[in-house]
């Protein structure tokens, strides 16, 4: 425990892991699939004492977030997991975490949203919650989760961002494959994360209100602090893990991660576990030749809209690939890619987005080879394709 | 030590209430018997108190920013959270070694029997060391008046207007206090603000318990109910002597009656006394006796002096 180790873990193993070792006053939690074996990991710690944490068995998930807000609201540090409609049931108390300045740290097992019924990745419940003013990061796969639930704590926590952050997982894909994971020695952690301190609680030495009613006159002043906030998180994110490989020995590259872009003409855009699929397609097409590149989106708020202006300005053709459909318009990190790009100096590429996964249809790596084809030979035709 | 052995161990008097008050310069309408609950519960609980009050009557009377009205720690839930936010407080608190402290929620009667009632049960199960008051003002009266699950039979509301076909609300008051009790709650009572001194010393009981406590106060509304703001009082006392409200307790699977009326006042005095009940007909104040002296017959039957 207080040195470095390998363990063979899931992904959801692997955030348990992480909040042992973020030492969380409270978690409140409710199952539902694929999250449960976070919370049921954590159940266990607790039990054994490994973990000296408050576990509240709660009815819900409204009632899982409405708990951390309250523990929040006592200068607490806190952890809940969910998924799909369980996250959907929290929406309430997602803007209310978020409002009141609460740095909550979530997991959501990204999963399909009824209906119809699917229990299967893809990431319609985050994505339609992105307006919520909680911080969302994609992991790719299960280290990735570790560590972004331990930098979260640093993020969320940061005096000028005191923002919420929710860390998406893709259902199954990620939350319940085995990987080797190294996992951080507690010293190296309570260097990194030291505990929670804020000014913004309910405290005996200085009682307050807190999570008030603002009227028109102040109500836009505190909506544009906290836009402020999240802004100010990009810059806090890159220091954070600045600080996180120095101390823990792995480095992030910032809020999106950028593959054979310098050179690249097509390029796909996307984010989560796909990644891992693209990336030998990538690499054998490049073998022939070919001058491919990928562009994997770590965070969506804040949106890397500068990052992905740069790291698009060379391509031919970009397509965004994306398990996720605004029904009647196109998928929603198309129009927020897109929208980065119209206010880009140079030209926007032709860009195109390509809808799959929902409700946990493979993509195959003959489907990402298929995607590159398309860029390179599309006629202007219809904006959004199903593969 | 059993209820009534407790009961001689908290003696009130109003001389000895706290001069300090928590909840001031808010703006309640006058006569607020909702506002008084709150008043007087956090003047016995103290200032190390976290007051958690969903959305709401004392949530828009209470945190108007810049100007607050509790002195005390206070913070507004989410409508159905205020039980989940509750237990946070106090399981963040004891986390962080804070001792001797209140969590005590204030909701009002659609807040705890509607769309607050999952958390409340939740809460209950756990055990969890909270105070949940809930000021029934038999609607929701910070929207309109609207019917709510406290809503008794034959009141008008804006939801259940009086007309010719329904004469007012056609369902009964949820029994909510039976209803937590069922949960094998650790402590729970009934009281009313026309008795403050049943009231207070069921409060201070409450502070003492060692897991959930629910108190459920009958807080008369004159805005709601129609009748003048002075007279909250009189009705609060009223809806106790006709018998359409109670109070008693419950600890250790048995239930208490504090007050056995021997007969009761005129229960037409208290309804034709407020426009919510003007309506009734003879055959409407019948049926409402007749349900008044089933759940009596019980209560005698089955709950101790």
């Amino acid at each position: 425990m207080e040195r470095e180790t390998k363990a063979f873990l899931s992904g959801n193993e692997a955030v348990a892991r992480a909040v042992r070792l973020a030492r969380p006053h409270v978690i409140a939690a409710y199952p539902i699939t694929p999250q449960t074996t976070v919370i049921e990991r954590l159940a266990e710690m607790v039990e054994e004492e490994s973990l000296k944490s408050e576990y509240l068995h709660v009815e819900s998930e409204h009632s899982a977030l409405s708990a951390c807000i309250g523990a929040s609201a006592v200068g607490a540090r806190t952890f809940t997991a969910t998924s799909s409609q369980g996250l959907l049931y929290m929406a309430e108390c997602l803007h209310y975490a978020s409002g009141g300045r609460f740095p909550i740290v979530m997991m959501n097992a990204n999963r399909s949203v009824a209906l119809p019924w699917n229990i299967y990745g893809d990431q319609r419940d985050s994505l339609s919650l992105l307006d919520c003013g909680w911080i969302q990061a994609y992991a790719e796969d299960a280290q990735e989760s570790l560590d972004l639930v331990l930098q979260a704590y640093a993020i969320a926590e940061h005096s000028e961002v005191l923002t919420p952050m929710m860390i998406n997982l893709d259902g199954f894909v990620i939350t319940h494959t085995y990987e080797l994971v190294n996992v951080p020695g507690q010293n190296e952690i309570d260097l990194f994360l030291p505990p929670f301190r804020t000014t913004n609680k309910m405290d005996f030495d200085c009682p307050m209100s807190l999570a008030f009613t603002a009227g028109p006159a102040y109500n836009q002043a505190f909506k544009q602090l906290q836009h402020l906030a999240m802004l100010k998180a990009s810059r806090v994110i890159g220091e954070v893990e600045e600080r996180f490989g120095r101390l823990v020995g792995r480095n992030y590259p910032g809020l999106i991660e950028t593959l054979y872009c310098g050179d690249a003409e097509y390029i796909i855009v996307t984010l989560g576990s796909v990644a891992g699929t693209i990336r030998p397609v990538i690499e054998k097409l490049r073998s022939g030749g070919e001058r491919v590149g990928l562009v994997r989106i770590r965070y969506m708020r804040p949106f890397p809209d500068a990052e992905i202006r740069r790291a698009l300005a060379g391509a031919k053709a970009v397509g965004v690939l994306e398990k996720d459909i605004s029904f009647g318009f196109e998928g929603t990190v198309f129009t927020n890619v897109s929208s980065a790009l119209m206010r880009s100096q140079v030209v926007p590429p032709r860009l195109l987005n390509f809808v799959g996964g929902l409700g946990g249809k493979d993509i195959s790596a003959a489907d990402i080879e298929l995607i590159f084809k398309r860029l390179k030979n599309s006629e202007p035709g219809e904006t959004v394709e199903f593969i | 030590m059993n209820l009534s052995e407790q009961h001689r161990e908290h003696k009130i008097s109003i001389r000895g209430l706290s001069d300090r008050e928590f909840f001031y310069g808010h703006k309640a309408c006058p006569g607020c018997g909702g506002s008084l609950a709150l008043r007087l519960a956090l003047k016995v609980l103290g200032e190390r108190s976290y007051a958690v009050v969903p959305a709401g009557c004392m949530s828009a009377v209470g945190f108007i920013f810049p100007q607050m009205a509790f002195s005390c720690n206070a913070i507004i839930s989410t409508f159905p959270g205020t039980a989940s936010m509750l237990s946070g407080i106090a399981a963040g608190a004891r986390a962080l070694g804070i001792e001797d402290f209140h969590a005590v929620g204030f909701a009002g009667d659609g807040g705890t029997a509607d769309i607050g009632l999952q958390a409340l049960s939740g809460a209950i199960d756990r055990h969890d060391k909270i105070i949940y008051i809930c000021y029934d003002n038999e609607a929701y009266m910070n929207t309109g008046v609207q019917k709510s699950g406290l809503t008794p039979s034959g009141a008008r509301t804006t939801t259940s207007p009086a007309g010719k076909r329904l004469r007012g609300a056609i369902t009964r008051k949820k029994p909510m206090f039976e209803i937590v009790a069922a949960h094998g709650i650790d402590y729970a009572a009934t009281a009313s603000v026309g008795y403050p001194l049943d009231y207070l010393r069921k409060l201070e009981h409450a502070r003492t318990v060692d897991g959930t406590s629910y108190i459920h106060v009958f807080a008369p509304c004159p805005v709601g109910w129609g009748y003048e703001t002075a007279e909250t009082i009189v009705v609060a006392k009223k809806a106790v002597d006709c018998g359409l409200w109670y109070l008693a307790e419950y600890a250790e699977g048995r239930f208490v009656l504090n007050h056995n009326p021997g007969e009761f006042a005129s229960i037409r005095d208290y309804l034709f006394g407020q426009n919510r009940f003007r309506h009734l007909q003879d055959e409407d104040v019948s049926d409402i006796e007749i349900q008044r002296d089933a759940k009596w017959a019980r209560i005698r039957r089955e709950w101790s002096d």
